[in-house]
């Protein structure tokens, strides 16, 4: 089917306000929080927006069982109590979960392999939608593919709920150098990597010429500490995303109140002042503790979440 | 005359956008993140957002005192969380800069799904302007003294009060480079 001009004008100037947005998050820090007093401790350390779920990743991980979009009294209740942006999760390719979250009237829509996947071909069509979303990504031409349906957010995987960042190391690495591989190609090569990537031919050029995805690129899936945050961010990430590591201590257990406040506020810090290592070595003195942590090469590839998506 | 030099402040929010318009102005834009950094400045962008993130920041290390010197002293552009920022007053309250006699009150338009792009004539030259709002603050009360330059219906949407310019909305993620332009005419008035 064809669209008029005036359906594609509408499209872009729908695009632009969820691509807004996710501008207003640069540079912070956005929590996983799974009750009301979580996302006050969150909005007082200085999150720029809280992603609400039902189990944070790493008690998805340690209990295990099918993971679905948070139950909508829990969502409602913390969008109830904070002023900061609302996000949520979706399954991947559950277009009535996003269908629901939308409804509610949460800022953004997470559609997120730390769930189950609802579909195995299938991802949401996003355009559809007038909630942003964020998508995961391990490469361009994964996050690209996620663009084209229409997410206004990337974040590289990672593997969530490990407290282990070396898949986002090794994801945001991928992207941002095969970003920079498109700018030396003749428009020929272009065609050539637009097939390998799987991915409009517009849609490579476009990053080719500016250098970047068209959409914000955050980093999540594994930071835990203030130096992995000053990390992400000196490795290109634009903001980071905290799952289990501030209130965590392990996949079953919280961390005290007042350590997840302490993890909270110097991971805020640090993101801001990434590129000054005398201000992220102050956040990492006043954290007391951090989560244990899992070793990404200590699980099994079925044990992953990232391979979930493609 | 020697390149203008317009800070952007960058604790968190849109300044990689800021940045881009003023660049493309030719003008140079430091990101600004402590105290020293506002040294050799001709102006400052306050950018959108979130306010109680930045707010974490402000309090330590004296940024919000220099601030306020700063915008007293000098031009200064606040964009949405900026303009919250730049404020006399604000609602719910939080402590803010004071450079313009509004009181502003958050995220007063409602969420994302209530973000939208309009198109009005303003008091700016050169035919209607594009205006971006996402989950924008709302000028509440106008103090003396304060320009209004843009409505969106009766609400101010877009103010001035001496070298320092408020704006409801977002400049930085439109085509039009008009209000960031009107800052680089402001700093030629100080």
């Amino acid at each position: 089917m064809f669209t008029t001009s005036a359906e594609n004008q509408q499209r872009a100037e729908r695009m632009r306000l969820k691509v807004g947005l996710a501008e207003m998050l640069k540079g912070g820090v956005i929590m996983d929080v799974c009750s009301v007093e979580q996302a006050e401790i969150a909005e007082a350390a200085g999150a720029c927006a809280v992603m609400a779920l039902e189990r944070v990743p790493a008690q998805i991980r340690a209990e295990g069982g099918v993971a679905r979009m948070a139950n909508p009294r829990l969502i409602k209740s913390i969008m109830a109590a904070v002023s900061i942006p609302v996000m949520a999760k979706a399954r991947i390719g559950h277009f009535a979960e996003a269908e629901v979250l939308a409804s509610l009237g949460v800022d953004f829509i997470d559609e997120s392999e730390v769930l189950t996947p609802a579909d195995e071909v299938h991802h949401i069509d996003k355009h559809g939608f007038e909630i942003p979303f964020v998508c995961g990504a391990r490469d361009l031409g994964e996050a690209l593919r996620r663009i084209n349906e229409g997410a206004a957010m990337i974040r590289t995987k990672g593997e969530a709920g490990t407290g282990d960042v070396v898949h986002a190391v090794k994801h945001m690495r991928q992207i941002m150098a095969e970003i920079r591989n498109l700018a030396g190609m003749r428009e020929d090569e272009l065609y050539v990597a637009a097939r390998d990537h799987r991915v409009p031919f517009s849609l490579l050029q476009q990053v080719a010429a500016q250098g970047r995805l068209p959409v914000p690129n955050f980093s999540a899936g594994g930071i835990a500490t203030p130096a992995d945050a000053a990390l992400m961010r000196s490795l290109g990430a634009e903001a980071v995303f905290v799952g289990s590591g501030i209130f965590m201590s392990d996949g079953r257990t919280f961390a005290p109140r007042e350590e997840a406040e302490q993890r909270a506020r110097a991971i805020v810090r640090a993101c801001t002042h990434f590129d000054q290592p005398e201000v992220v070595a102050a956040c990492c003195e006043e954290c007391d503790g951090a989560m244990k942590g899992l070793a990404v090469s200590s699980l099994e590839d079925r044990e992953l979440f990232q391979g979930r998506g493609w | 005359m020697s390149v203008r030099r317009i800070g952007v402040l960058a604790l968190q929010g849109a300044f990689d956008a800021h940045r881009r318009v003023l660049t493309g102005l030719g003008v140079e834009a430091p990101l600004v993140r402590s105290t020293r950094d506002l040294e050799g400045l001709d102006a400052i962008v306050l950018p959108g957002g979130e306010s109680t993130t930045m707010q974490r920041f402000l309090a330590r290390d004296g940024l919000f005192e220099a601030l306020g010197e700063f915008v007293a002293a000098r031009p200064a552009l606040g964009t949405c969380a900026g303009l919250i920022l730049l404020a006399r007053e604000v609602e719910p309250h939080q402590p803010s800069l004071g450079a313009l006699d509004v009181t502003v009150a958050r995220n007063a338009y409602g969420r994302q799904r209530d973000s939208k792009v309009l198109r009005s004539e303003t008091r700016l030259p050169g035919g209607p302007l594009e205006m971006v709002f996402i989950r924008a603050p709302r000028i509440t009360r106008l103090g003396a003294g304060v320009e209004v330059l843009a409505r969106r219906g009766d609400d101010p949407v877009l103010v001035r009060q001496g070298h320092a310019i408020g704006c409801a909305f977002h400049p930085e993620l439109g085509n039009d480079d008009r209000v960031h332009r009107l800052l680089i005419e402001a700093c030629a008035h100080v």
